[in-house]
C-alpha cells in the first residue's frame, strides 16, 4: 500500500495531480474535514437480469491508488457495492444504476466494483444525479474475453461535488469501452484509468463534457500499457461557455518496456463558446519501447468556426440555431455511441437548454 | 416578380496590409426568370460580389446599395437575407461535422417556411430532390459536406436550391470541378428551379462550358472589381474565342 493510506497526505494544490483542481470547492473531501454519512446511494434501477447480482461485500481493492481521496474512501470502508456478471452471460439489455437519497451536507464515501466473468458481455450505465458530495472508488474487473460497455452520466445538480476514480483492470482479450459524460455539478473530477494485465485486450475511452459558468470539470485519464499487444483509444470532446467555466483534460498514456505491439491513440477537442472560459488540455505519452504498432495524440482547442455559421445562416438558419447545430454536431460523434435514444435525446436537450441559458 | 438591384456597390476586405478595395462600383439588376452570367478572370472580384450579397462577415461594404424588391439587403443579417429570398450556391461548401444532411435541410426549411414541414410530405420532397440529382438516398444520413466529393458538394448545393425555393440565386462557380455528366445533372437542376419557381439566376463562372446547359439572357464581363462589358449570350462566344486579355489590360 502507498504511504498515503497511513498518512492521508492532504494535497496543497502544488502537486502535479492537483494543480488544476480548486481544492476549496472539494468541501473537505480532500483534507478529511468533511463529515461522512453512513449511506450508500447507488442502487440498481429495475430488476436485474439472470446472471447479474448486486450486493454489499467486503472486498480488498483490485489495484493500488495514488489518489488521496481514493485512499480516504478505502480507509473509511471495507464494504463494496458489487455488481457482478457471471461468466459466459451475455446481457443484451443495459444494466442501469442510479443514485437515491444523496445529500450535500454530508459526504458519501462510495466503493463500487463491477466484475465480468470470463466471456461475459454487458452494458452498465450509472446515472449520477441529484445534489451530493460524493467520493467514489470504482473498480472494474474484466476476466479474459469479457466485453463491457461502461457509461457514466454525470447529470448532477449544480451544487454537487463528485470526485472519483473509474479504474478498469483488463485481462486477456477482453474489451472495455467507456463513455463518460459530464454535464452537471459544481466540481466533477474523474480519473478514468485503465490497466492491461494480459495481452490482446483493448480499451476505448470516450467522453464528452460541457461546462457552463462557474463549473469545474476535470478528466484525468491514465492508460497503462504494461503488457504486449494491447490497444487503446481515447477520444474526449468538451465545450465550455460562460465566465469561469473551466475544464481540464489530462491524457497520460504509458507504454512500458514490456508492452511491445502496443497500439494507442488519444484525442481531445475543446470548443470555447464564449470569453472567460478556460480549457486545459494536456496529452502526455511516455514510451519505453520502440517495438509498437502506433502511438499518437492530438489536442485542439478552438472557437466557433465562422465559415460553418455563415454556411448554416445563409440557408435561413438563425445564429442561435446555427450555434446549437454546430455544438450538437460536435458532441454527436460520441453521444450517439451511447446507442440509447432516450439517453442521447435527454443529453442533447440538456446541452441545448444550457446553451440557451448561457445565451451563447 | 422579384428584383435584386445592385447599385454602385463598393466592397473592401481587411488584410494585414490594411483594407483593400475589391469591388469598385458594381451596377446590376436581376429580375425573376432572368439568367445573368458573370464572367471574368480569376481575382476580378466575382466571388466577392457573391459573398457580399450573402453577407459574409469578411467583407466590408464601403458604399452603394443592394435591394431586393426595395428592401435593404445590406441591412439584413445573413439568415434574414435567405429568408428574404436570396440563395448562394457556394464554390467551396463548408463541412459541418456531426450534422446530418437530413437534419440540416429540415432545420433550414423550417426557418425559411416559418414552420416545420410536415414530416410525411417533407420526406417525399427530399427524396424527389435527391433522385432528380442522381443522389443516393443514403446521402441524407451523411454529415453536411463531410467527405463529399467535389461533385457531391455541388449537387448538394443545387438540391438545396430546389428545396428551399429562393427568389434569386447566385451560383458561385458551381461548374468548377464537375465532369460533363455532373455538369449536365447540376445544370438541369438549376433549369428546373428556373422553370418551377421563376428563379432569377446570377451565374458566376470562369468558363463558357456551363452556358451550353444554362442559357444566359445577359453576359457581364467582370474585371478589376467592375463590370467592363455587357451583352447577350453571344458575348460569351466572343470570350470563348478571345479570352479575357482585352479586359485585363483595360
Amino acid at each position: 500500500m502507498s504511504l498515503l493510506a497511513t498518512n492521508y497526505l492532504t494535497p496543497t494544490g502544488r502537486e502535479e495531480a492537483w494543480r488544476f483542481t480548486p481544492l476549496k470547492r472539494l468541501r473537505g473531501l480532500h483534507d478529511g474535514l468533511a463529515s461522512v454519512a453512513d449511506h450508500i446511494s447507488l442502487y440498481p434501477i429495475g430488476t436485474l437480469p439472470t446472471g447479474v447480482s448486486f450486493s454489499l461485500e467486503d472486498l480488498a481493492p483490485l489495484a493500488p491508488s495514488d489518489d488521496v481521496i481514493i485512499e480516504r474512501v478505502r480507509g473509511a470502508s471495507a464494504q463494496v457495492s458489487h455488481l457482478s456478471v457471471a461468466a459466459n452471460c451475455e446481457i443484451s439489455e443495459p444494466i442501469l444504476l442510479g443514485r437515491r437519497d444523496a445529500a450535500l451536507d454530508k459526504a458519501e464515501f462510495s466503493r463500487v466494483r463491477i466484475s465480468l466473468g470470463v466471456h461475459a458481455v454487458a452494458t452498465v450505465i450509472i446515472e449520477n444525479t441529484g445534489a451530493c458530495l460524493l467520493a467514489e472508488d470504482l473498480e472494474i474487473a474484466l476476466a479474459p474475453g469479457a466485453r463491457l460497455t461502461f457509461i457514466t452520466l454525470q447529470e448532477f445538480e449544480s451544487a454537487s461535488v463528485y470526485t472519483a476514480r473509474h479504474h478498469a483492470v483488463i485481462d486477456k482479450d477482453a474489451l472495455f469501452k467507456s463513455i463518460t459524460v459530464t454535464v452537471g455539478g459544481d466540481l466533477v473530477r474523474i480519473l478514468p484509468t485503465v490497466e492491461f494485465i494480459s495481452p490482446g485486450a483493448s480499451a476505448e475511452l470516450l467522453g464528452v463534457y460541457f461546462a457552463t459558468a462557474g463549473q469545474f470539470f476535470e478528466h484525468r485519464i491514465h492508460v497503462d500499457h504494461a503488457v504486449p499487444h494491447a490497444k487503446s483509444r481515447v477520444n474526449f470532446k468538451g465545450a465550455l461557455t460562460g465566465r469561469d467555466a473551466h475544464t481540464v483534460w489530462i491524457g497520460d498514456v504509458l507504454i512500458r518496456a514490456a508492452a511491445q505491439g502496443t497500439d494507442t491513440y488519444e484525442l481531445n477537442r475543446n470548443l470555447l463558446l464564449s470569453d472567460g472560459a478556460r480549457a486545459d488540455s494536456v496529452p502526455n505519452l511516455e514510451i519505453e519501447t520502440g517495438e509498437i504498432i502506433g502511438a499518437g495524440h492530438a489536442s485542439t482547442t478552438g472557437r466557433f468556426d465562422d465559415e460553418q455559421l455563415f454556411y448554416l445562416m445563409s440557408r435561413g438558419i438563425s445564429v442561435e440555431d446555427a450555434r446549437r447545430l454546430v455544438v450538437r454536431g460536435f458532441f454527436n460523434e460520441i453521444i450517439t455511441e451511447i446507442g440509447i435514444e432516450e439517453i442521447t435525446n435527454r443529453l442533447m436537450d440538456r446541452i441545448d437548454a444550457e446553451l440557451e441559458k448561457a445565451g451563447a | 416578380m422579384s428584383t435584386l438591384e445592385i447599385r454602385n456597390l463598393q466592397v473592401s476586405v481587411n488584410t494585414d496590409a490594411g483594407a483593400v478595395e475589391i469591388l469598385k462600383g458594381v451596377d446590376l439588376t436581376i429580375n425573376s426568370g432572368q439568367t445573368h452570367a458573370i464572367m471574368g478572370p480569376n481575382g476580378s472580384g466575382k466571388s466577392t460580389l457573391a459573398y457580399s450579397i450573402a453577407g459574409h462577415p469578411k467583407y466590408t461594404i464601403v458604399g452603394g446599395s443592394v435591394t431586393l424588391d426595395g428592401a435593404d439587403v445590406l441591412d439584413m443579417t445573413v439568415d434574414e437575407r435567405a429568408k428574404a429570398g436570396l440563395f448562394l450556391a457556394m464554390q467551396y461548401p463548408v463541412e459541418v461535422p456531426g450534422v446530418s444532411v437530413s437534419n440540416f435541410l429540415r432545420t433550414a426549411a423550417t426557418a425559411l417556411r416559418g414552420e416545420a414541414p410536415k414530416l410525411r410530405t417533407w420526406t417525399g420532397e427530399v427524396k424527389d430532390a435527391m433522385q432528380a440529382l442522381n443522389m443516393d438516398p443514403a446521402f441524407a444520413f451523411r454529415n453536411v459536406n463531410e467527405g463529399f466529393s467535389g461533385g457531391e458538394k455541388k449537387r448538394h448545393e443545387i438540391m438545396q436550391l430546389e428545396l428551399l425555393k429562393p427568389k434569386i440565386a447566385i451560383l458561385d462557380e458551381t461548374d468548377s470541378g464537375l465532369d460533363v455528366d455532373a455538369l449536365r445533372i447540376v445544370s438541369e437542376g438549376v433549369n428546373r428551379a428556373k422553370e418551377k419557381n421563376n428563379l432569377g439566376v446570377v451565374l458566376i463562372t470562369h468558363y463558357t462550358r456551363i452556358l451550353q446547359y444554362i442559357k444566359p439572357d445577359f453576359v457581364h464581363v467582370f474585371s478589376n472589381g467592375r463590370i467592363v462589358e455587357e451583352g447577350g449570350a453571344d458575348l460569351a462566344d466572343k470570350l470563348e474565342a478571345k479570352g479575357y486579355a482585352d479586359y485585363v489590360s483595360k
